[in-house]
C-alpha cells in the first residue's frame, strides 16, 4: 500500500464518510488540505466570508439533512472565528466535525504566526477534540471523530492538525465499524422503564407530551412515532423552540410551544398536568421558568440520550436513558401490546379547550403598520404549501416565527435555542440551500441581528443560492428593548439600530434583488415578488416599531405568571429578577 | 440582594480514565466550567500497559450537584468508569506529606518524638533540619502539620489523597 499525505488522508476519509461538502476558508496552515482538495475535485467547497458563518452553514446543513456538517478553518483566528458555531452546535446537539488547520508541531507553543491552543479552547465548547500530532493516526481519528459527532447527543467535534501533519505520509485505510473504548452511549432504554412509563401514560388523567430538539435529531421516523404516541394516548403535545415540526402544527392535539414565549395553553397544561412524558427535551430555563413553581403537581417522565441531562435542572420520577426514537418505537409498542384503552381525557381537554379559548397569539392589526406577527402569517400564508425550510437569527422576530409560522414536518425549522447566537440565520440558511438545492429556504431575520453575519451575501451570490432573506425591520434590538421596557422603566440603554443601511441598495450590490415593503397594502405583493424571483432576495419589511413578543413569562416567574399582553408590562423590577437571564 | 450557599457534603470519587493527553485539564475543567470544587485530585496511571490512569477528586458539593458531577464526568468521551466511594461506604483514604523541620536543640528532640507518635519516618537528617515522611488520613496528617510548626517546620508537600473502597469488590 502506498503512502499518502496528511491532507490526502483526510480527503480519503471524507470521501469515505460520505461527505459531499465542506464549509470553509482557507489560510496558511491548510494550505496542503486546501491543495489536496483541489487535486482530488470530490468534494464540494463552499467558500465562506467569515468563519463562524462557516460553522452556522453546516449546522444549517446538518439540521436540514441530518447528516454531520464539514467544516474546514485555517488556524489561529481561523479556529478562533469558529468557536460561536462550536459551542452553538454544542448547545443545540448538532452534528459537526471541525477540522482547523494548525502550526507545524515543532512551533506549537512557540508563539508562532497565527497560532492558538485551539484543542485548549475548544476543549469545552466541543464534544470532543483531538490533536493529530501521526499522521499515520489521522485516518482513524477522522473516522472516531465522525463516530462520535453522530452517534449518542450529537455535538461538535474538533480535530486540529499540524501542517507538518498535513504533509508527511502515512498508509491509510478504511476503518471498519467503530467499536469506541470507552464512549458506548445507551440507544435502547431498559424495557421495564418503557412499561412502566406506559402504565403511568395510560392511568393519567392529565398527561402532557414536552418533546424536544432530540426528536428531530433522532431522525424523520422518530416524529412519525410522536404522532402516533400522541393518537394512541390522546395526550397533548407541546414543544420547545428546538422540537417544533416534530408533531405538526396543524394537528389536532397541538398547544403550540411552551416556555418563555410559549402559548397561554402550553404553559397551563405543564402547571396543571398530573402526568409530563419530556422526550428529547432538558427542562431548559426558558422553558421552565421558576423552578420551584414549575408543573407542581405532576410526576415526571424524562427519556433523554445524555445521562446528565436527567435531574440536572428539574427531579424526574422516572429517567429513561435512550434515543428517543428508539424509546418512541418502544412505547407505542408497549401501550399497543398491553392493550391499554384510549385513556378518556374529555376532562383535561375541557380545559384545554378553555385556555385554548384566551387565544393568547391573539394581535390587533393597525390600519396602516404592519404588525410583525401578521408579516409572519402573510409569509406562513404564501409559503406553507412549499414545505419551507425557515431560518431565525435571535430576538423578537425568532419568537414570533416560532409562534406564528406553523410547522408541519420535522428539518424545515433552523434556530439558535441554546446559545441564542445573532448572525447564525443567513449563513444557516446558506447551508440549509446547499444540502437542500430544491427547497425554498427563508431567513426570517431582524434588522439587528442579520448585521451579524451580512457579508455572507456574497456566499450566496457565488454559489446562486436562492435563499430568502425576510427582514423584520423595527429599527430596534426589539428583544432588548423589550426587557428594558419590563425590568428598567423603558431606559433603551443602546437598543435602538441607528445609522442602519439601506438594505434594498446592500443587497443589490451584492447582486440580490432587494425588495421593500412598507405597508400593509404591499405585504402580499412584496411576498409574492420575492417567491417569484429565481435568485436570492433581500426583503426590508419594515414593521410597526414597538410591538413587544407576547406572551411572556418573565424570568422568575411562574407558568401561571404569563403577561399577555403590553397593557400589563410593568415599569421596574426588584433586584432578584434583574439578576436572572 | 444576597447570594445564598445550598449545603454541601464531601465527596472522594475514583474516576478512571485513558491516559492521554490532556486528559487532566479535560477533568479540571470540567469541574472550573460548571462551577464545582475541587480539593483534592491526584492521578497516575495504574495499569500494566500504562494505558489507564485512575484519578482520585475529592469534591465538596450539595446532593444534586453530585449526581451531576457524577454523570458529566462519565460524558467525557476518554473516561472509562466514575465510582463515587464515598457513596459506596467504607473506604481507606491516603494522603503521603514531605515534612521540612529545622532548628537545633529541644526542637530536634521533640520533632523526633512527635514523629514518632506519628509513625513518621525521618528520610533526610542534616545537624539543623530533619525531612519527614508521613502517611495516613487527611485529618492526622493536619495534626502532624499543626504540631511541627511549633518545632520548626519550614516546608511542607502533600500528594493529595488517594483512596480505595473496602473489600474484595474491584472498581
Amino acid at each position: 500500500m502506498t503512502e499518502l499525505s496528511g491532507a490526502d488522508i483526510l480527503i480519503e476519509a471524507l470521501c469515505d464518510l460520505g461527505v459531499e461538502v465542506v464549509f470553509g476558508y482557507p489560510g496558511g496552515a491548510v494550505l496542503p488540505i486546501y491543495d489536496a482538495l483541489f487535486r482530488s475535485g470530490r468534494i464540494k467547497h463552499i467558500l465562506v466570508r467569515h468563519e463562524q458563518a462557516a460553522t452556522h452553514a453546516a449546522e444549517g446543513y446538518a439540521r436540514s439533512t441530518g447528516k454531520p456538517g464539514v467544516v474546514l478553518v485555517t488556524s489561529g483566528p481561523g479556529a478562533t472565528n469558529a468557536i460561536t458555531g462550536i459551542t452553538d452546535a454544542l448547545m443545540d446537539s448538532i452534528p459537526m466535525v471541525v477540522i482547523t488547520g494548525q502550526v507545524p508541531t515543532a512551533l506549537i507553543g512557540t508563539d508562532a504566526f497565527q497560532e492558538a491552543d485551539t484543542v485548549g479552547i475548544t476543549r469545552h465548547c466541543s464534544k470532543h477534540n483531538y490533536l493529530v500530532k501521526d499522521p499515520a493516526k489521522l485516518g482513524a481519528t477522522i473516522h472516531e471523530a465522525f463516530y462520535i459527532a453522530t452517534s449518542g447527543r450529537p455535538g461538535p467535534v474538533v480535530i486540529d492538525i499540524p501542517k507538518d501533519v498535513q504533509v508527511a505520509t502515512a498508509r491509510y485505510a478504511k476503518p471498519g465499524p467503530i467499536r469506541h473504548k470507552t464512549y458506548r452511549p445507551q440507544v435502547k432504554a431498559d424495557q421495564p422503564s418503557i412499561e412502566a412509563a406506559m402504565d403511568m401514560l395510560a392511568a393519567a388523567e392529565r398527561p402532557v407530551l414536552y418533546t424536544g430538539g432530540g426528536i428531530i435529531n433522532a431522525g424523520p421516523a422518530a416524529s412519525q412515532l410522536l404522532c402516533e404516541l400522541a393518537r394512541i394516548s390522546g395526550a397533548p403535545v407541546t414543544s420547545t423552540l428546538m422540537g417544533l415540526g416534530a408533531y405538526p402544527a396543524t394537528g389536532p392535539q397541538w398547544l403550540g410551544m411552551l416556555g418563555m414565549h410559549g402559548t397561554y395553553e402550553a404553559n397551563m397544561v405543564m402547571n396543571k398536568a398530573d402526568l409530563v412524558v419530556c422526550l428529547g427535551a432538558r427542562f431548559d430555563d426558558r422553558v421552565t421558568g421558576r423552578l420551584d413553581a414549575f408543573s407542581p403537581h405532576s410526576r415526571k417522565i424524562h427519556v433523554d440520550i445524555d445521562r446528565s441531562s436527567i435531574n440536572k435542572n428539574v427531579r424526574v420520577d422516572l429517567p429513561i436513558v435512550a434515543d428517543v426514537g428508539h424509546a418512541l418505537e418502544d412505547m407505542v409498542r408497549v401501550f399497543k401490546a398491553r392493550r391499554h384503552p384510549k385513556p378518556d381525557l374529555r376532562a383535561w381537554w375541557t380545559m384545554i379547550e378553555e385556555w385554548r379559548d384566551k387565544r393568547s397569539l391573539a394581535f390587533t392589526d393597525l390600519p396602516s403598520d404592519i404588525m410583525p406577527q401578521r408579516a409572519i402569517r402573510a409569509l406562513w400564508e404564501a409559503t406553507h404549501k412549499r414545505n419551507p425550510i425557515i431560518t431565525t437569527e435571535v430576538g423578537q422576530h425568532q419568537m414570533w416565527a416560532a409562534q406564528h409560522f406553523g410547522f408541519e414536518a420535522p428539518n424545515k425549522w433552523l434556530t439558535s435555542g441554546g446559545l441564542g447566537t445573532m448572525g447564525y440565520g443567513l449563513p444557516a440558511a446558506i447551508g440549509a440551500q446547499v444540502g437542500n438545492p430544491k427547497a425554498l429556504v427563508i431567513d426570517i431575520a431582524g434588522e439587528a441581528s442579520i448585521q451579524m453575519n451580512i457579508q455572507e451575501l456574497g456566499t450566496a451570490s457565488q454559489y446562486r443560492l436562492p435563499v430568502k432573506i425576510f427582514i423584520l425591520n423595527n429599527e430596534y434590538m426589539g428583544m432588548v428593548r423589550q426587557w428594558q421596557e419590563l425590568t428598567y422603566s423603558s431606559r433603551y440603554s443602546e437598543s435602538y439600530s441607528d445609522a442602519l443601511p439601506d438594505f434594498v441598495k446592500l443587497g443589490e450590490a451584492y447582486g440580490w434583488k432587494g425588495i421593500r415593503i412598507q405597508t400593509m397594502g404591499e405585504l402580499d405583493d412584496g411576498i409574492a415578488a420575492m417567491l417569484d424571483y429565481d435568485g436570492p432576495v433581500i426583503v426590508d419589511c419594515r414593521v410597526a416599531k414597538l410591538a413587544n413578543c407576547f406572551p411572556m413569562i418573565p424570568s422568575g416567574a411562574a407558568h401561571t405568571e404569563m403577561l399577555l399582553q403590553a397593557s400589563e408590562v410593568s415599569g421596574e423590577m426588584d433586584d432578584e429578577a434583574k439578576a436572572l437571564v | 440582594m444576597h447570594i445564598t450557599q445550598a449545603k454541601e457534603t464531601r465527596h472522594t470519587l475514583a474516576v478512571m480514565v485513558d491516559n492521554e493527553p490532556g486528559i487532566l485539564a479535560r477533568i479540571a475543567g470540567l469541574f472550573t466550567a460548571r462551577g464545582y470544587n475541587i480539593e483534592s485530585l491526584t492521578v497516575s496511571d495504574v495499569t500494566a500497559d500504562k494505558a489507564v490512569s485512575r484519578i482520585t477528586i475529592v469534591t465538596s458539593a450539595s446532593d444534586a450537584t453530585m449526581e451531576q458531577i457524577l454523570a458529566q464526568l462519565d460524558r467525557l468521551i476518554p473516561v472509562h468508569s466514575v465510582t463515587d466511594l464515598t457513596a459506596l461506604g467504607p473506604h481507606v483514604e491516603r494522603e503521603l506529606a514531605l515534612l521540612k523541620v529545622s532548628g537545633v536543640g529541644d526542637h530536634r528532640i521533640e520533632a523526633l518524638r512527635l514523629a514518632d507518635v506519628y509513625r513518621a519516618r525521618v528520610v533526610d537528617a542534616t545537624t539543623t533540619s530533619f525531612v519527614f515522611e508521613v502517611t495516613g488520613g487527611r485529618e492526622k496528617i493536619d495534626t502532624f502539620v499543626t504540631l511541627m510548626r511549633e518545632v520548626g517546620l519550614c516546608e511542607v508537600a502533600r500528594t493529595g489523597i488517594v483512596a480505595m473502597a473496602r473489600g474484595a469488590k474491584a472498581v
